[in-house]
This record gives C-alpha cells, sequence and structure tokens, in this order.
C-alpha cells in the first residue's frame, strides 16, 4: 500500500492524531460497514478520574452515596496495587454517546478503544431494541442532573441520614424496579421536573384515598373482602412501593422513583453482556483491520492492537485457575464472527442449522441480530456447533438433592442443542436473579405486604432475606411477610419483619 | 462528527463527598481499625495514611439473590476428557457447580480492606483525645510562611494602596512642579504693587500685562493633577519562612517487669502524639529512646517497646545516661531539646532525690521541655514526691498520672499550654 495514506508510525498519541483516527475510523464504520450510531463525544481522562467513573457506576453524573464512596476505595485500593488494571474504556449509553479514554493508554489503543466503544457500543446502544425500549440516551444526562440535584435538596431539607437511609433500601431493591412487560414512558428532564411537583400532590391525594378509613355504606360483603389488592401479582418492587407505600412522604417517593429510574437504566446492559462487548469486539476487530488493510497503519501498530486484541477474548478452560466463568467478549466475538463466516462460506452443517442465514448478506444478518435479540435469544438463536466445538462446551447438572454432578451433554451431534439451551438458560434474568412479587396487601387489617418468591429449579434465596426484608419495611412501614411457591405450587412462610 | 474534550486538567475528587460518606458511616468500625494500628506501627510514620479493614459483612449491599442449592446447570469450556452421562464428585467448598458464583464467593469472604489518607488517619486517631480543633490545624498544618512588610513599592495591588503615602508624594509633586510658577507669581505681584505706588492705573498696559500673565500661571498650576499615578505607593510584603529548628525529643521508659504491655501502650501513645507534635513545629525532629531498669541503654524503637526485662528500677541511670547524650550531641543551642518520661513510679527509694537533683541542675536548664507520666501506678511512690518538688520550682516541668488512654491527652494539653506554639 501506498506510503503516502499512513497515518503515523508513533505511539504516542496526541488529540490531532485522536481526530485523524477517528476521521478514519469513522468513515470506515459509516461509509463501508453503514453502522448506525450516534454523535460521540470523547473525553480524555487521567487514571484517577477513571476511578472516579467506575464508582458512580459508570454514569459522568450521579447523586452521592456512601456506596459509591465504598466503590470509589476499593478500586482505588486494588489499583494502586496493582491488583487489577483499569478498562482501557467507559463508554456511557448517551446522546451523544459518552466515550472515556485513559491518557496512560498508546496511541494503537486509543484507536483499539475509539473503534470499540465510539462505533462499537455506539451503535449497539443505538440499535437494539432493548436499549430502544428502556432507556433514553437522549434524556439520561439530563434525568441525572436533576436526580442529583434533587437528592441534594433533600438532603438539605430532611437531613443528610433520612435520605440515605432511604436510598440503601431502594439500593436494595434497586433490581427489582423494572417492568419487564410494559414499555416505560421516554425521559425528559423538563417534563421530569414539571412532573414532578404535580406527581407529589396527586400521589399523596391518590394514597390517601386508598387508605381511607372510614368504611363506605355497602361495605361489608364477603365480595369486596374476597378482592385482593394489587389484583394481579406486581414485580416491579419499586414502582409499587412509590404509587402505594402508605407512610411515604412525597419526597421520599420521588427519591424511590429516581433510584427506580436508572435501576431501569441498567435494565438492558445486564441482559445484552455478551452481546454488546462481542458486537464491539468484532467492530474493532473488523474496523482497525479495514484501516490496516487500506494502508494507514502500521505492522507495529497493528501487531500492537492484535495483542490486546488477543488478551480480551482470551477464554480460559473451566480447570484453569485464571477460569472465572464464560469470558462475554469472547463468546460474543466467536459468535459475531462465525455469523459472518456462516453467511460468507456456510459448509453443510451451518447449511442445516442456519437455513435462513446461510449464504446472505453477513453485514445485513449481523445488524438485524445485534437489533433484535438479547443475550438469551441471541445465543439460542445463533450459538453454532462449530463456536461449541471450538469452545469445547460441556454442560454439568449440579441437583442438590443427588450425591454427585452428572455430565449432560458435550460438544458432540447429541448435545448441541441441550448445551445451547443450557447456555442460553445461564443468561435469562429469570435464572440470574431470584422471582420476586408483590402478591398481596391486607388492605383492611394490618396492612401488612406480602410479597411471594417463585421458585426457579427448586434455588432457594440467599441469606440476604432478613435484611432485605428489613429494608423492604423501611419503605413500606407495615409489616412485611415473604412466602416462597416451589414449582408444584406448595407454598411455604420464609420469613416475616 | 466527533467531539474531542481533555478532561485531564478538571476536577478530580470527584468521589470524595462519597469517600466521606463512606467513612462516615463506618467510622466507629474505622476507629477500632485505627485503635489497633496505633500500637502495631512505629511512632515516626505515625504521619502516614494507615491501611484498615472491615469486614465485609458489615458494609454489603443486600440484593435478593439466589442461594446455593436447587437445580442448576452450568456450561463451562474447555472440555478434554468427559462424555456424556459422566458423575463427577461435587467439587468440595461450595455447593454449587457454577463458576461464576464460586469466584464470588470465594472473594466475598475476604474483609473489606483500604487506605485512610493522613488527615482521615488523625481525625480518627484524636477523636477520643477531643484535639481542640486550633491544636489539630497545627498538627496537620505545613510549613507556614509569614507576610512581612518590606516598605512601599511602586507597584502592587490597588487593595494594598498606601493612602497617606501617596497623597504625602502628590503633595509633594503638586508643590515640586508649581514652585517656578509660584516664584514668578510672586514676583509679578511685587511689581504690580510697585506700579500702582507708582501712580499707574489699572488700566495701564504695565498692569495689565502683570495681571495677565498671574493669571496664566494660576491656570497652570490648576492645571496641576491633584493625584498622579506617579503618587501612587503600595504597601510592600514578602514572605518569610517562619524561623523554624532541629528538636530532639528524648523517650524514656522504664521496662522493668512491672511495666506490662497495657502501660507501654499507653506509653507509646504519649509518646506519639509528642512526637507528632514537635514534627509538626520544627523542621527536623530526631527520637532517642532510652530504657531502663536498674541501668539504662539507648535502643531501637522495636526493642524500646517491645524487648522485656525484668529487675528493679533505678531511674536516675535513664536521667545520666540522656544528660550525657545531650551533652554529646545535642548542645541546646541549635536543638530544641524534649523529653517524655514514662513510669509505673516504681523506684529504688534513695534514687528519688538523686534524680530531682539531676533533673533540677543538669538537665532542665536545657530542655524546653520535660514531661513526665505515671502510668498506673498502685501509689504514688517517692519518685512522685521528688518530682513534685521539681514541678514546684520549675515552669519546663510537668508531670501527669495516666490510667486511661484518654488521660493521654490532657497531659499534651499541659504541654500546649505552656509552650503555645
Amino acid at each position: 500500500m501506498s506510503e503516502r495514506r499512513l497515518i503515523c508510525d508513533t505511539s504516542e498519541w496526541s488529540f490531532p492524531l485522536l481526530e485523524r483516527f477517528d476521521q478514519e475510523i469513522g468513515r470506515i464504520a459509516e461509509k463501508t460497514y453503514g453502522l448506525d450510531t450516534y454523535a460521540n463525544q470523547i473525553e480524555v481522562i487521567t487514571s484517577e478520574q477513571m476511578i472516579d467513573a467506575y464508582s458512580s457506576v459508570g454514569l459522568p453524573i450521579n447523586y452521592h452515596h456512601w456506596s459509591f464512596g465504598k466503590q470509589f476505595v476499593s478500586t482505588e485500593q486494588h489499583y494502586r496495587r496493582g491488583h487489577m488494571g483499569l478498562a482501557y474504556e467507559i463508554v456511557i449509553n448517551s446522546d451523544p454517546c459518552i466515550a472515556y479514554l485513559m491518557e496512560e493508554n498508546s496511541l494503537p489503543m486509543q484507536a483499539l478503544v475509539i473503534a470499540h466503544a465510539c462505533y462499537g457500543h455506539n451503535s449497539f446502544f443505538k440499535g437494539n431494541y432493548l436499549f430502544q425500549t428502556w432507556t433514553s440516551a437522549d434524556a439520561i444526562i439530563d434525568y441525572l442532573v436533576f436526580a442529583r440535584s434533587y437528592v441534594a435538596e433533600c438532603e438539605q431539607r430532611y437531613g443528610t441520614e433520612q435520605v440515605e437511609l432511604l436510598l440503601d433500601s431502594c439500593h436494595a431493591l434497586m433490581n427489582n424496579g423494572v417492568d419487564r412487560y410494559q414499555r416505560p414512558a421516554p425521559l425528559s428532564l423538563a417534563e421530569e421536573e414539571r412532573r414532578q411537583v404535580e406527581r407529589e400532590t396527586y400521589l399523596q391525594s391518590q394514597i390517601n384515598d386508598l387508605w381511607r378509613t372510614l368504611p363506605s355504606a355497602e361495605s361489608g360483603d364477603g365480595q369486596a373482602k374476597a378482592k385482593r389488592f394489587p389484583e394481579e401479582p406486581q414485580e416491579n418492587l419499586l414502582y409499587f412501593i412509590e404509587k402505594n407505600a402508605p407512610l411515604l412522604e412525597p419526597w421520599q417517593r420521588e427519591i424511590v422513583r429516581i433510584v427506580r429510574k436508572v435501576g431501569q437504566y441498567f435494565y438492558p446492559q445486564r441482559q445484552t453482556q455478551v452481546m454488546n462487548e462481542g458486537w464491539a469486539t468484532f467492530w474493532h476487530y473488523t474496523l482497525l483491520n479495514r484501516l490496516y488493510d487500506e494502508g494507514f497503519v502500521t505492522d507495529g501498530f497493528m501487531l500492537e492492537v492484535l495483542q490486546s486484541h488477543t488478551n480480551v477474548v482470551y477464554q480460559p478452560d473451566y480447570n484453569s485457575p485464571h477460569f472465572n466463568g464464560i469470558n462475554p467478549y469472547a463468546l460474543g466475538f466467536a459468535m459475531m464472527r462465525d455469523i459472518r463466516r456462516i453467511c460468507e462460506a456456510p459448509t453443510d452443517e451451518d447449511r442445516e442449522w442456519f437455513p435462513d442465514i446461510a449464504g446472505r448478506d453477513w453485514l445485513e444478518v449481523l445488524k438485524f441480530a445485534m437489533a433484535n435479540f438479547k443475550d438469551e435469544s441471541f445465543i439460542s438463536q445463533f450459538l453454532s456447533p462449530r463456536v461449541m466445538r471450538d469452545f469445547r462446551l460441556f454442560s454439568v447438572l449440579d441437583d442438590t438433592s443427588r450425591e454427585e454432578l452428572e455430565v449432560t451433554a458435550i460438544h458432540d451431534e447429541a448435545g448441541y442443542r441441550h448445551i445451547r439451551q443450557a447456555l442460553a438458560d445461564k443468561y435469562n434474568l429469570g435464572s440470574q436473579e431470584p422471582n420476586i412479587q408483590i402478591f398481596d396487601v391486607d388492605l383492611r387489617g394490618d396492612r401488612s405486604l406480602t410479597l411471594r418468591h417463585y421458585r426457579y429449579q427448586d434455588r432457594p434465596l440467599a441469606g440476604t432475606v432478613d435484611e432485605m426484608l428489613r429494608h423492604i419495611r423501611r419503605l413500606w412501614g407495615f409489616k412485611v411477610r415473604l412466602e416462597s411457591v416451589d414449582e408444584r405450587g406448595r407454598l411455604e412462610k420464609l420469613a416475616e419483619c | 462528527m466527533s467531539h474531542f474534550i481533555d478532561r485531564r486538567k478538571s476536577a478530580k475528587g470527584k468521589s470524595a463527598v462519597n469517600r466521606q460518606r463512606f467513612l462516615k458511616r463506618y467510622k466507629s468500625q474505622l476507629k477500632r481499625a485505627v485503635g489497633e494500628a496505633v500500637s502495631r506501627r512505629s511512632i515516626t510514620d505515625i504521619d502516614n495514611g494507615e491501611k484498615v479493614s472491615i469486614p465485609s459483612r458489615d458494609v454489603s449491599e443486600p440484593v435478593f439473590q439466589h442461594g446455593s442449592g436447587g437445580v442448576r446447570e452450568g456450561v463451562f469450556p474447555g472440555n478434554r476428557e468427559f462424555v456424556q452421562g459422566d458423575q463427577l464428585e461435587r467439587p468440595q467448598g461450595n455447593g454449587g457447580g457454577s463458576g461464576s458464583s464460586a469466584g464470588d464467593s470465594g472473594e466475598g469472604e475476604d474483609d473489606f480492606v483500604f487506605e485512610l489518607t493522613r488527615d482521615e488517619y488523625l481525625d480518627l486517631l484524636f477523636d477520643d483525645l477531643e484535639l481542640p480543633n486550633l491544636v489539630r490545624n497545627q498538627l496537620k498544618g505545613a510549613t507556614e510562611f509569614k507576610n512581612v512588610r518590606a516598605g512601599y513599592a511602586t507597584a502592587g495591588a490597588p487593595s494594598n494602596i498606601d493612602v497617606v503615602r501617596s497623597l504625602r508624594g502628590a503633595i509633594a509633586r503638586r508643590v515640586a512642579l508649581g514652585a517656578p510658577h509660584r516664584g514668578r507669581i510672586r514676583e509679578l505681584e511685587e511689581r504690580v504693587e510697585a506700579l500702582l505706588r507708582d501712580g499707574l492705573g489699572e488700566q495701564s498696559p504695565e498692569v495689565r500685562e502683570c495681571r495677565d500673565e498671574i493669571r496664566r500661571l494660576r491656570a497652570r498650576i490648576n492645571t496641576l493633577p491633584f493625584i498622579d499615578d506617579f503618587d501612587l505607593r503600595y504597601r510592600a510584603f514578602t514572605r518569610q519562612p517562619e524561623p523554624t529548628s532541629k528538636a530532639v525529643m528524648f523517650c524514656i521508659m522504664d521496662v522493668s517487669g512491672s511495666m506490662d504491655e497495657s502501660r507501654k501502650s499507653l506509653a507509646k501513645r504519649f509518646f506519639l502524639l509528642l512526637h507528632l507534635f514537635l514534627q509538626r513545629s520544627y523542621d527536623q525532629t530526631e527520637v532517642v529512646f532510652i530504657r531502663h531498669h536498674t541501668t539504662a541503654a539507648e535502643v531501637d524503637e522495636e526493642d524500646f517497646f517491645y524487648a522485656r526485662e525484668t529487675g528493679g528500677t533505678v531511674v536516675s541511670s535513664a536521667l545520666h545516661l540522656a544528660d550525657g547524650i545531650i551533652r554529646d550531641r545535642y548542645s541546646s543551642g541549635e536543638w530544641n531539646v524534649y523529653a517524655a518520661q514514662a513510669s509505673d513510679g516504681d523506684n529504688w527509694e534513695s534514687d528519688s532525690p538523686v534524680c530531682r537533683e539531676l533533673l533540677k541542675r543538669k538537665l532542665l536548664p536545657f530542655m524546653r521541655y520535660f514531661a513526665y507520666v505515671e502510668i498506673r501506678p498502685i501509689r504514688h511512690q517517692t519518685l512522685w514526691h521528688a518530682y513534685e518538688q521539681v514541678a514546684a520550682g520549675m515552669p519546663n516541668f510537668a508531670m501527669q498520672q495516666i490510667d486511661e488512654p484518654e488521660d493521654v491527652f490532657s497531659v499534651f494539653r499541659e504541654l500546649f499550654k505552656r509552650q503555645p506554639a
């Protein structure tokens, strides 16, 4: 390739060089591969600022809470002692998409990170249906600004300690604050602020109505009593508490809501780890190789890129001391590459397994996969026998009622489908998190709240139950009860607080 | 389409508030940890931060989680030898076979360990001691500079304008610049008077000419500016470092059999506090450790606190040694000599008067301060009474009894009262 196209051959980065690389990578991403992205805002930060960013769970701005301080302290500690490296980059699902680059990175690393975060993750945030449905990229920063100042104002008005206790309890329930089946309304700062006041007064009136103590004249027949509240079990604990907890002050409801909204923002990320990282890794690999092919970078540059890339997609075996579960980068990258292979050079096996994509335009298929799946469905749809063989996957059944573990399937003809199902199931939120729902409120009696835990695969709850109930009780204000229903429908009382 | 921002210069410490909140929340645990740490660490490095640990179950943030047990099926990479249907032994340790949960629970048991900064550490360390804020600030303060007046300058900040000086300058200038004109005016007026005396009228050309010139000259004097940039004088300052010098601290401790671990640890706290104070007040601080039973020896810190000896007690042996060392190494002209002595007060009866005389005649005249602490005495013995006589006559001698850690500071405060830094 012509020498003239070479961008540079140093490994020291500078802003003009970064801009140049961004330009070329962006050009390839958009013109050659048609990636649709939000505008990028690329911020260069120091390692200390990176630790800051870590500790506010990757958000550029957040309200104050001790748990973020704890996170900061521990990250800083590990980093100082060299126990861990920092991520090369953090990228925030916002519009414009904010990406942090560490100043310590060399130029090839910066280019890798730009390709990975600013074009890979960025296009995933914009394209994937979960992110489209559950997050509002254009409003999240504004919302966080609102949340931060609202919490700060509450701290001033009601005392830091009050707010902290409330936040503790809300954080405990953060993962139980999403309507999984209902599309949330998009966020907007002005709207939030306007509605917040309205909501306060309105909500309070609603609550009061619900808890009206005067019995109405006609009541008293058995029919009304049989009616349960809520009529349907509610899985969104925080939402239910925000709307119905009898004793919360309006500002407390608002804070419950803030935590719920922030939790919801992270909801898609928990379910698209493999896809998101796989997609971003696939694109930094593809974009930078293309850059190399077009003669913009040197061999040395590419070697450094490939070395980092190889580290990122390394998958230790199950019996290796480094093993720590399946590496989402490795699995995701392998699957994305495999889809491209199936499209470009399908074997007979692929034609049998993937008749609808074998031989089609790979870019189109990949984008379709990115846009319309989450980890669970992505794996059960696209994990090919080839990838299972490459990873030498096997599944092990662990049933506490039996003495020994059993190898249920390995990477052979008889086992492919079973392994695929088992792996997909691991990424199912239902198998990761217990299913706990609000079952009943004793409206006419002691106002106690009954939660039901629907057992999944006979798995019990971890030992945090008592503590959790105390948190829920703090929010609800009255007695809280937790029952467990196993898969045969038997009811067992777990705890009460 | 991309926008680059260099954030490296913007504020760090974004998490400072959160960090403070975290510390506040775990203050009691931290205090315990810091208290334990004091006895572990050396006196001279008290100034650093401290690594503390909190049991992780105390800082946990609970969520609803699956516990171990039930049915779960894990998928693992790297199969070499297994075929379908193999039965495996359940791995020991945790009940689950799934890789991720094994990793998590393995780490989860560790304590939450992290480092406090120096300031945070000092705050916690002195929290019990109710160190007054003033003192605390002095302990933490860096080398101070003093702004000293250094005459006047022709340039400076407007707030430093010296009005009197400036106006004096302005008057001088106006006088100087107006002087030739005034002289001429005087001459002209005399001339006018002379002309008038000679019988010439107001309207005569000579008189009018003079009057015109006088008017012109007056106008010129009036155009002299009342105050000019040139007149401004500013108060000038220079930064002078506060005079600081060298200090040496003698730690004298009784290591006879009656001084047990808890007494030593009380003594250590006191030494530590004193050392900290000296370090803040002086550029260079040296520490000399002298321990004694019937004979005294200069030792290093390790031996000072941890070596065990038994036997009787002759306090004067240590004072003799200290005296010798001062004469040898720390001629008191350039050194500020401090000493702190800790003992349980058990001394040979005939030795106490010797100590008294030693202190009075030899040691105290060369010392800035001598503090004696008696730690949990069974009853006051001869040494205490002998020292009481010293204290009566010498202003730079203080004695106190320490029974509990909280007492340590009252002794220290005594020191501060007499030697305001």
